[in-house]
């Protein structure tokens, strides 16, 4: 009966919501005053229990991929994939699912939980498989420290029941793993990692801030990873999945996205166990597409657009080395909304030197000065510098007839550039 | 043949944390303007501090990072008090400013040893201190930086602040000082980072090193444009 009740609250006050065109989590959040149980009780009866994916980078586009792939083998999967990554934003996305008597159709939950967050959440679920992507500095001025998120993020593993996937390449994950390992003998530890010649790609936090670059000694023995990268191509990529080489063709562009493939695969074979085929898995995975905003893809004037979402040193720098500058007009947008993050200094932390033969066409958004110093500062020339996004677009697309076009924009700047897009070209609406 | 100028930077491998290596970057950039040219040595734990050098440069980090550079700082201890008593110039930002201080408390209780390079002692609170910050330093002018530390620092009557705040925190939530300085030291715990748009203390530490060298500093006409149009977005952004 209880159930029936915040049920019946949670959609009525959703269509109120949506009537004034409200936010997505705001019927979330007044289902967890109301019955704080809700959410558990819900997630409770899923036969599959409860995946959550969390870590600073590649969430959202990663939990894509498992969702897809899950999806693939016949599972029905609930998510919370408008990237409402908190609680609210979870109890938002059960409302629009359940029925009635507070039960979904779905075998299994797929979670993108923000790591702080992530604390209320596991207070009242369990997760039976979590999947730890990585610790990068990325909201210092939220979470004051990078081992406060490490200490977020090792809670959750301490809180799995089944099986905890770890990234073997990040030396803050990777001891999070051991942890588990060591005090909780029933929850099964995987790996995903990188071949020696990708590693230096990827370079973790500390390394990324090690002298000249250099990384911080060698990688200790980490143990066996149930999948490797070894290779990464323009739209194709190699995994090694238990010892064996896969080659595939992808729709997922840049390095990062296609390690975050290496980490759902793990994830995805966890679940399934013996089950799924591989090549069936991997074939699967080659439909999968960017997630919203993570390299999307957008046509304007007959050309494509690309929108690169950057929010952390180690994204902008693996974005610079994912994306080839040649022959792309590009823009920069950097806002510093809390959203963003306030605090730009990482920008500091990023080198923009392969942008220097090409150069800049625009620099935008709220700090596009403090971005154009930055340029200066690595020697990469910029056409123009203009605060405002929507004229910072026009002079952009006008001056960039005939290229195609890549913006690398922060969170905020993102959400505006997209709307001022889709004004002028289609653009998918997934709000 | 040009002038060169060698500038050490402290720990780049623990004390990193907030864009600091933008700080080493601006030094470079600016001394090249200025008709001079920059080599870097880079110091972590373990390496030899180099004794001809012109300009030292040091960074913020986490608790962790601290402790591991801590013992190593402890060691150089003698030679970065002659550096300084001696007139060098330095930066350090954020946490290696408290450990050039007299001792830094931490969360715990623990009393971490500092250089004594600066009159200052600093606590660990519950409270972090974060946010845009502009202080008024008459020297350098307003400088324009980003806090965020937890540490709270107190100034002894040897050391004087760098600046008095304006908007934003400071040392500690108690008086409006802003960093500290002694000889040619300056510590403060803005980053942002903090010498690219604040080209006046770059200027200040540039000179400083290139008299102590060279006997004489001439000063190249630079223009600032850019710099200032970054100053003065920086500065209308809220807390």
């Amino acid at each position: 009966m209880r159930d029936f009740f915040t049920v019946l609250i949670g959609k009525t006050v959703r269509a109120l919501a949506k009537l004034r065109g409200g936010g997505s989590a705001f019927p979330g959040l007044v289902i967890e005053k109301v019955d704080p149980g809700f959410l558990a009780r819900a997630l409770d009866r899923l036969p599959l229990g409860v995946v959550v994916v969390s870590g600073t980078n590649g969430k959202t586009t990663t939990s894509k991929i498992v969702v897809e792939l899950l999806e693939s083998t016949g599972l029905r999967v609930f998510t919370n994939s408008t990237g409402s990554n908190f609680s609210r934003g979870v109890i938002a996305a059960l409302l629009q699912r359940v029925n009635l008597k507070g039960e979904t159709d779905a075998d299994i939950a797929v979670l993108e939980l923000d790591e702080a967050h992530a604390m209320y959440f596991i207070a009242q679920v369990k997760p039976k498989y979590t999947l730890l992507l990585n610790v990068l500095r990325d909201q210092l001025d939220r979470f004051g420290e990078i081992d406060t998120t490490a200490k977020f993020l090792s809670n959750i593993a301490m809180a799995t029941t089944d099986t905890l996937v770890v990234n073997r390449e990040d030396p803050l994950v990777r001891a999070i793993g051991e942890k588990v390992l060591a005090e909780h003998s029933s929850v099964r530890v995987k790996q995903f990692g990188l071949s020696e010649n990708l590693l230096k790609m990827f370079p973790s936090d500390a390394e990324l801030h090690g002298s000249d670059g250099s990384p911080l000694g060698s990688r200790p023995s980490a143990g066996d990873a149930d999948v490797i990268l070894t290779e990464v191509g323009l739209q194709s990529a190699t995994f090694e999945v238990a010892g064996a080489p896969y080659t595939t063709d992808l729709k997922l562009e840049g390095v990062y996205n296609t390690f975050n493939a290496a980490a759902a695969l793990v994830l995805v074979r966890q679940v399934c166990g013996s089950e799924v085929e591989t090549p069936a898995l991997i074939d699967a995975l080659s439909y999968v597409k960017p997630a919203f905003g993570r390299g999307e893809r957008i046509e304007l004037d007959g050309l494509p657009l690309e929108l690169v979402l950057v929010k952390n040193p180690a994204g902008f720098r693996l974005a610079l080395e994912s994306f080839e500058p040649e022959g792309f007009a590009t823009m920069i947008a950097i806002n510093d909304n809390s959203a963003d993050g306030r605090d730009i200094s990482w920008l500091w932390d990023v080198s923009f030197e392969s942008l220097a033969t090409f150069g800049v066409d625009t620099v935008t958004g709220i700090r596009a000065w403090d971005m154009a110093l930055r340029l200066e500062h690595d020697g990469v020339a910029f056409r123009a510098v203009i605060e405002p996004l929507d004229t910072a677009l026009n002079e952009f697309r006008a001056h960039s007839q005939g290229l195609p076009r890549r913006i690398y924009c922060t969170y905020t700047a993102m959400l505006e550039l997209r709307k001022l897009i889709a004004k002028q070209t289609k653009v998918e609406n997934v709000w | 043949m040009t002038r060169e100028l060698v500038v050490a930077q402290l720990y780049p491998r623990d004390m990193n944390i907030y864009g600091d290596n933008g700080n080493v970057l601006a030094v470079l950039r600016r001394a090249e303007k200025h008709g001079l040219s920059v080599r870097k040595i880079t110091v972590n734990p373990g390496d030899k501090m180099p004794t001809d050098v012109d300009i030292v440069i040091g960074g913020g980090g986490q608790d962790s990072g601290q402790t591991r550079v801590h013992e190593d700082l402890l060691a150089k201890q003698a030679q970065l008090r002659d550096l300084a008593e001696s007139g060098t110039p330095m930066l350090m930002i954020c946490g290696l400013y408290q450990l050039f201080g007299h001792w830094f408390r931490t969360h715990t209780g623990e009393e971490m040893a500092g250089i004594s390079v600066l009159d200052v002692t600093t606590s660990a609170e519950e409270k972090r201190l974060i946010g845009n910050i502009v202080t008024d330093s008459g020297l350098f002018g307003e400088i324009i930086g980003y806090e965020n530390h937890s540490g709270q620092t107190f100034l002894g009557e040897k050391s004087t602040p760098l600046g008095r705040v304006l908007v934003g925190e400071g040392n500690n939530a108690k008086d409006d000082t802003e960093g500290a300085r002694s000889h040619n030291v300056i510590g403060t715990y803005l980053h942002g980072s903090l010498l690219p748009k604040n080209p006046a203390i770059t200027d200040f530490l540039i000179s400083t090193a290139a008299t102590r060298r060279f006997g004489e500093f001439e000063s190249a006409v630079i223009d600032d444009a850019l710099v200032e149009r970054a100053r003065e977005s920086a500065k209308r952004r809220p807390r």
